[in-house]
């Protein structure tokens, strides 16, 4: 019976989205909105009875083993406690309440059913992500988070504002899957498979692996952390929320109020058994949760804008749960989540009422500003400092961005020939020398892994810096997945067969990306990626397929590509760190790179609108 | 750097007048007044300035030609007057000209708006995306310095002005906005005058207007705030002295940081870049488009106004001779109350009703019990000398912690997150499933409390500068032009409603914009009632006999608001009522109550989410739910679809289906032989009634640069604008969600009097004669003896004879559920 319930949990949502994709009215759309969410939180609460008879033992399903050889297993696992509960109530509840609000707020406007089928496939990542048993799982409904977030602050795509901004959004995101990514690496070399969450909470098992590879797991609590700050917009990367609120105001509610914002610090309560017992990871989430708060409170004092208030005001609380879960409170947390959700949501939603609110309350005089404040040089310094956000957008880009752009700046006295060149000149020798050394190899060799490795991230470095042309960039995506694949082919007891997940889905995508760009190419004439070019305006179906092969390239999971994605960190070393972080930063970059292409080419002010156009910081 | 050597040359006041002329003028939020957008382009004649506007700043300024196109095919453009419009402008080849209305629009992309080249030329030399790396900041300071209450800092703010304040700021702080050491300290210093920083940014000063022009219009809706408040410095609750010289220095002085931090102290100035000024304003060429779309368009009015003017010659007989009423109820000139007064006649045919702008001819501040600041109930041009306070009442303040910035806070926030959270899931659901008032609500009865009493009567007081209440001369004065004006001088029914209108909305920060733009956009219930009280005061009525006016003692006046969202009207000190009256008073709200909910049924057939098809009683409480619904960004839909304004006896108008589309001001030519009413009239209504039109028309026309999109993104900035996202420009303007069902139809206003006295009328005023010289207002005047019609055109009249002759027939009643309807004659 639970498992039937949790199932149902997943599959509601998934059958809701794609159902959504279909429909022409706009009553047809709320009324299965609101369906599917009011029945999906029904079967919640049938299943926390269950669970509850049960006397709340936590329910672990190993679902479907997608692919096992004697090295590696990749499977699908579900994982149900107190937490899941919890995060799927206040998810489920808000998501139904914001499904509500949108059916009357969104009428008539231009993109209904887009925000919709949108707001679909999130509440199916979100519901995904809180079910899920182990950092694989997890991870697939982490993506789909991502990209439903990229495209709900995009959701006005004939502005330039909405697509920047979505675009910074994802690509803090994309520092926090790094995290993500590296932190499941580092797993596998745990155990011989990809761990379940139930496994951590067995913590004789725990203590075990710790006694031996104690500096691992303070390598995975902060990849770990890493993660669950950049999603929960922590110290350093917290100027990211405020600037996500460009979509429809019940869209900033439900993301960046309440469930998006809240997910990094589910990750932690979910892998708590990690930090339970490390002492210094704890230190390090507690010490930079008071930064964040202290900071982010600071911050919200000298918002003029009343969105941007709210979000540091939301901030503030998150950092302060993290405070709570270093010091063991994790009861004390949850409960502060749901507070924490339930009250931005909503203020977020009356946010337009604050006009209304204040100018009265200021009519009647109960809120007096003081004009000569006293102004010591410390407040003065604090108040310069939270209006500039603590320049958190400039350290965010110093720290990680500029280095990025400035070795692929450095790249481009190479011309796009002289790469073609270089890739099949690297190929044709990899694969020449991976058919000479045996499969069932028992030694790696380091010296083509390094030349293929580094020559892949070179290009990919470029394609992120490429200012031009995007049959350029997305080609040079292209070659650096079959160059990583090709390298990760040299470690040991590597099978062809692994190679063909990865490329099988990136292989086809990048070529039929080409033929989506020449296409585009020949129908609009020059396309760069100077500018926003909002072609989604005049060929919404070709933005659309664009979208989709995009996704497929940067391994999303559509494809067998994202498995592949997981085989070839499994056959990195603990050793081969250098080598984890150049495929992992290839792997955001391709992403991002690719993203970068969508948003220029079909985003944004439309390039030849005949009529009205918005301003450019609008 | 060099910033001795001054630019004599260059006249910056005349610089500074200009772009400040260009600018949006939009007042903050609370003070929304609607205005001719493009106001700036009045001088020229309608078709004349759009064309430049369009030249200069690239707004879209007509529909398109495939719009115009279908919308001949659908009928609302006519064949026949389409020819009348070529024939009257004379143009040689008509046949060709029509021919190419025809041709689908295939006109190149239109040129890129000149506003705004130099700086792209100039930028491009320097590599760098200055606006990227000014304007989030500049907003953010400019925000925080004008911030009327969203943020919780306290800061100091210089009497002195923005610029000094600053400079404080940066002079305290460790950290810094300029972050150029050299820079800086010439910041903190003061040293910089606009014209030295022009001179180190630019270089010539023959180029200094182009660079400033296209800098302010890069973030006009910023400019074109800070230019109002500038100009209104009291507008603020909380004031702020800032003009938009030292915006515009602190912003060059950025410019100066940025540049000389990324590119060095040596950096290509504008006048080593470009090598002439552009002269924006020169003469700009007429493009074949807008020439098409100006015929379009004029065809696309007339086809529309020839059914009215066709409708107004046909005129019902009247029984001669007096008739006595039930009641007579004088409505706001408000283009909403149009079909209420349809209905409020159709079902007590004893009843009359007039139209007159809602500030019922009086005009004073108004402060309300425990206020610290004072309302002002009267055209926004206007400044009173006159206060009346509300007194004898406890006004009960409904707080709601949820809006209260503390919960942003660390600890406080915590116990708000905890405590609060839990509850607003609670309120969440209560809203959405069984919405009621909130404090999220903007209330037409928020205004005053009808059971207060007000300091109407003058005992020779003053406060801060403004007399208190009115003495019986200036309240006999008041009454008499009034009740002149609209030509109610005899004839007095027991009961004269004063019927001011206000609406109710929630979660919307354009609030403003939904009440009476005659009382600056606040409700207009207090003029109701203090024009009532002086009309019933003895010594006011015995002064008016003086002057001419008898009113019988039996009758009463009495004040009273509608709100246009909800279609509720509330009367004011009706216990004050004589017994006689009270059970014809009694009649008259069920008249009311009546008309009303036909009036909201009628409404609802705009809106798409009401189904024509539920019962009465259920399309009038969901009409009403809209004003209280947290999610609902249509309350009403406001002035959309006004067109006309009719000066004149109710006679002309009442067996027309107008469809809400006009503005009725009730007049009585021949009371008027000098035109001295019409004149005050006519100055009144072409600005407001003009104003509101083209507003409307504009925000239609380009909603993404003259309106303010879609208003489902909006963020509030600082209680006085909003903008899209954190970052992004302000946004003045309508939102779509007002404009979205508007016909953009310029105002066709219609005199009823001769038009010898019109035209003397029209001309007495010199910013009211534009409106008609330059035609961003038609007129039509009626000449009351012959019912024959003229149109102002080319600076006199011309007779016109409408070619609708044949309007169809409505049965009176009746509520129609098409979403359009032409002008129909009711039997």
């Amino acid at each position: 019976m639970i498992t039937h319930f949790i199932h149902l949990l997943i599959f509601l949502p998934l059958f809701g989205f794609l159902v959504s994709l279909f429909f022409k009215t706009e009553k047809q759309q709320t009324y299965w909105i609101q369906g599917w969410l009011s029945l999906s939180l029904l079967t919640l609460i049938g299943l926390g009875i269950s669970w509850a008879m049960a006397s709340f033992q936590p329910i672990d399903l190993k679902e479907i083993s997608i692919l096992k050889t004697e090295h590696y297993h990749f499977f699908i696992s579900l994982y149900f406690d107190r937490i899941s509960f919890v995060f799927g109530l206040v998810g489920l509840l808000i998501s139904f309440l914001i499904a509500r609000y949108s059916s009357v707020y969104m009428h008539r406007e231009e993109g209904f059913h887009r925000f919709f089928n949108t707001i679909g496939l999130f509440i199916f990542g979100f519901q995904w992500t809180i079910f899920s048993g182990n950092l694989e799982t997890l991870f697939i409904g982490w993506e789909i988070l991502g990209i439903a977030s990229f495209l709900l602050i995009a959701f006005y795509r004939d502005r330039n504002l909405p697509v920047k901004n979505a675009g910074r959004v994802y690509s803090t995101y994309r520092i926090g899957d790094v995290g993500l990514l590296l932190a499941m690496w580092l797993m596998h070399h745990f155990g011989e498979a990809n761990i379940s969450f139930s496994t951590l909470l067995q913590t004789s098992e725990l203590n075990h692996h710790f006694e031996t590879h104690s500096l691992l797991g303070s390598v995975i609590a902060l990849m770990l952390l890493l993660a669950a700050f950049a999603k929960s917009a922590q110290f350093p990367f917290s100027s990211w929320l405020p600037r996500a609120m460009e979509g429809p105001t019940p869209s900033s509610a439900i993301f960046y109020g309440s469930l998006s914002v809240h997910l990094g610090l589910f990750l932690v309560l979910r892998t708590f058994p990690f930090f339970e017992h490390q002492l210094s990871a704890r230190w390090f989430m507690g010490i930079f949760g008071l930064i964040t708060a202290l900071i982010a409170s600071q911050i919200s004092q000298v918002q003029p804008t009343v969105k941007s208030q709210i979000g540091y005001g939301s901030i503030t609380q998150i950092g302060i749960m993290f405070i709570e879960i270093a010091l063991g409170l994790e009861t004390l947390a949850l409960i502060h989540f749901i507070g924490n959700a339930f009250l931005r949501t909503y203020q977020l939603l009356v946010s337009p009422s604050i006009a209304t609110y204040s100018i009265r309350e200021q009519m009647f005089g109960l809120k007096k500003r003081n004009l000569s404040p006293p102004f010591s040089k410390l407040k003065a310094t604090l108040f310069l400092l939270s209006l500039k956000e603590w320049n958190l957008e400039k350290v965010n880009y110093h720290l990680f961005w500029k280095p990025l752009k400035t070795v692929g700046r450095k790249l481009k006295f190479i011309p796009f020939w002289t790469w073609i060149v270089l890739f099949f000149l690297a190929f044709s020798w990899g694969l020449f020398a991976e058919i000479q050394f045996n499969e069932s190899s028992e030694q790696s060799f380091l010296f083509p892994i390094v030349f293929l490795s580094i020559l892949g991230i070179s290009m990919v470095l470029r394609a992120f810096s490429e200012s031009k042309s995007p049959i350029l960039s997305w080609t040079l995506v292209l070659f650096n997945h079959i160059l990583l694949a090709l390298a990760i082919g040299f470690n040991e007891h590597f099978s062809l067969s692994h190679q063909i997940w990865y490329l099988s889905g990136i292989v086809p995508a990048g070529f039929f990306g080409i033929f989506l760009l020449r296409t585009l190419q020949k129908k609009s004439g020059k396309i760069t990626l100077n500018d926003f070019q909002g072609w989604s305006k005049i060929y919404p179906k070709l933005a659309f397929l664009f979208l989709f092969t995009g996704l497929v390239m940067t391994g999303f999971p559509i494809s067998p590509t994202f498995i592949g994605e997981d085989l070839i960190f499994s056959h990195i070393h603990p050793d081969q760190w250098w080598l984890a972080s150049i495929v992992s930063i290839g792997f955001i970059l391709d992403g991002l790179a690719i993203l970068r292409i969508y948003s220029r080419l079909f985003l944004g002010i439309h390039s030849q609108d005949q009529g009205a156009t918005p301003y450019q910081n609008s | 750097m060099n910033h001795s050597v001054h630019s004599k040359s260059f006249d910056w006041k005349e610089t500074l007048h200009r772009i400040k002329h260009y600018l949006p003028d939009q007042a903050p939020l609370k003070d929304f007044i609607h205005h001719n957008t493009l106001h700036a382009f009045q001088h020229e004649s309608f078709h004349k300035g759009l064309h430049l506007a369009n030249q200069l700043f690239g707004y879209q300024v007509y529909l398109s030609l495939p719009e115009y196109q279908e919308l001949f095919a659908q009928g609302k453009i006519k064949e026949e007057i389409l020819d009348q419009v070529l024939q009257r402008r004379k143009i040689k080849d008509p046949i060709a000209i029509k021919k190419e209305l025809f041709l689908p629009d295939n006109f190149s992309k239109p040129t890129e708006k000149p506003i705004g080249s130099l700086r792209k030329i100039w930028k491009s030399k320097l590599g760098i995306t200055l606006e990227d790396l000014i304007q989030p900041l500049l907003f953010r300071v400019l925000g925080i310095y004008l911030d009327q209450g969203v943020s919780s800092a306290d800061l100091p703010i210089r009497e002195s002005g923005f610029w000094d304040t600053v400079r404080h700021w940066e002079d305290q702080s460790w950290n810094h906005l300029i972050l150029h050491p050299e820079v800086r300290k010439d910041f903190i210093d003061g040293k910089w005058s606009t014209t030295d920083l022009l001179e180190n940014l630019v270089g010539d000063s023959s180029f200094y207007e182009d660079f400033l022009l296209d800098l302010q219009f890069e973030h006009p809706g910023w400019s074109g705030l800070i230019s109002n408040i500038e100009n209104n410095p009291n507008s603020l609750f909380d004031p702020r002295t800032i003009t938009l010289e030292e915006m515009i220095r602190f912003e060059l002085t950025l410019e100066l940081d940025v540049i000389t931090r990324k590119v060095g102290s040596t950096f290509p100035k504008v006048d080593e870049v470009v090598s002439a000024p552009m002269h924006y304003f020169k003469e700009v060429v007429a493009s074949e488009t807008n020439g098409l779309c100006s015929i379009w368009q004029e065809a696309y009015e007339f086809s529309f106004y020839d059914q009215v003017i066709g409708g107004m010659s046909f005129q019902k007989e009247t029984p001669k001779g007096k008739k006595s009423f039930n009641f007579q109820a004088i409505f706001c000139i408000d283009d909403r109350e149009c079909s209420l007064r349809r209905y409020v006649e159709a079902i007590d045919p004893q009843s009359q009703t007039w139209g007159t702008p809602g500030f019922f001819g009086v005009t004073f501040y108004f402060q309300p019990e425990g206020a610290a600041h004072f309302h002002k109930l009267c055209p926004a041009p206007v400044t009173p000398i006159h206060l009346i306070q509300e007194v004898n009442i406890q006004n009960k303040w409904i707080n709601d912690a949820h809006l209260k910035r503390t919960t942003h806070s660390m600890v406080r926030g915590f116990w708000a997150s905890i405590w609060l959270g839990f509850q607003s899931i609670i309120r969440l659901t209560k809203q959405l499933f069984l919405p009621q008032k909130s404090p999220f609500t903007s209330s037409s009865d928020d205004l005053m409390n009808p059971k207060s009493t007000l300091t109407i009567d003058s005992f020779g007081t003053t406060y801060q500068g403004l007399k208190i209440g009115f003495t019986v001369e200036e309240m006999a004065d008041r009454v008499y032009n009034f009740l002149k004006s609209i030509g109610l001088t005899n004839n007095f029914a027991p009961l004269v409603y004063l019927v001011g209108h206000g609406a109710t909305s929630t979660n919307n920060p354009h609030f403003s914009a939904y009440d009476c733009g005659a009382c600056s956009g606040r409700p207009g219930s207090v003029n109701a009632r203090v024009m009532s009280y002086f009309a019933n005061k003895m010594e006011v009525r015995l002064a008016l006999k003086a002057k001419g006016i008898s009113i019988p003692d039996s009758s009463r006046f009495l004040g009273g608001l509608h709100d246009t969202t909800r279609d509720e009207i509330q009367f004011y000190d009706e216990e004050g009522l004589p017994n006689e009256l009270r059970a014809l008073h009694q009649k008259n709200l069920e008249t009311f109550s009546t008309a009303l909910q036909k009036n909201a049924q009628e409404r609802s057939r705009k809106f798409e989410r009401i189904s024509p098809s539920l019962a009465h009683s259920t399309i009038y409480q969901k009409v009403q739910n809209r004003s209280i619904s947290l999610f609902e960004p249509r309350p009403e839909l406001n002035h959309a679809t006004n067109c006309l304004c009719i000066i004149g006896r109710r006679e002309l108008t009442d067996h027309l289906f107008l469809d809400r589309r006009s503005f009725l001001n009730s007049y009585q030519p021949f009371d008027d032989p000098d035109g001295k009413f019409l004149e005050g009239i006519v100055n009144a209504a072409a600005p407001v009634c003009g104003g509101i039109n083209l507003e409307y028309y504009f925000s239609r026309m380009d909603p993404h640069r003259l309106g303010a999109g879609t208003k489902l993104p909006h963020n509030v900035m600082g209680l006085i604008g909003v903008t899209n996202g954190i970052d992004g420009d302000l946004r003045p303007g309508l939102p779509t969600q007002m404009i979205e069902v508007h016909e953009p139809l310029r105002l066709m206003m219609i005199i009823d009097q001769f038009p010898e006295i019109v035209s003397k009328v029209i001309q007495r005023n010199p910013a009211t004669f534009e409106w008609f010289q330059n035609e961003w207002i038609h007129l039509i005047v009626r000449n009351p003896q012959t019912g024959n019609f003229y149109l102002w055109n080319k600076n006199q009249f011309s007779p016109y004879f409408p070619m609708s002759v044949d309007l169809p027939t409505l049965p009176h009643t009746f509520i129609h559920l098409e979403d359009s309807i032409p002008i129909s004659q009711l039997s």
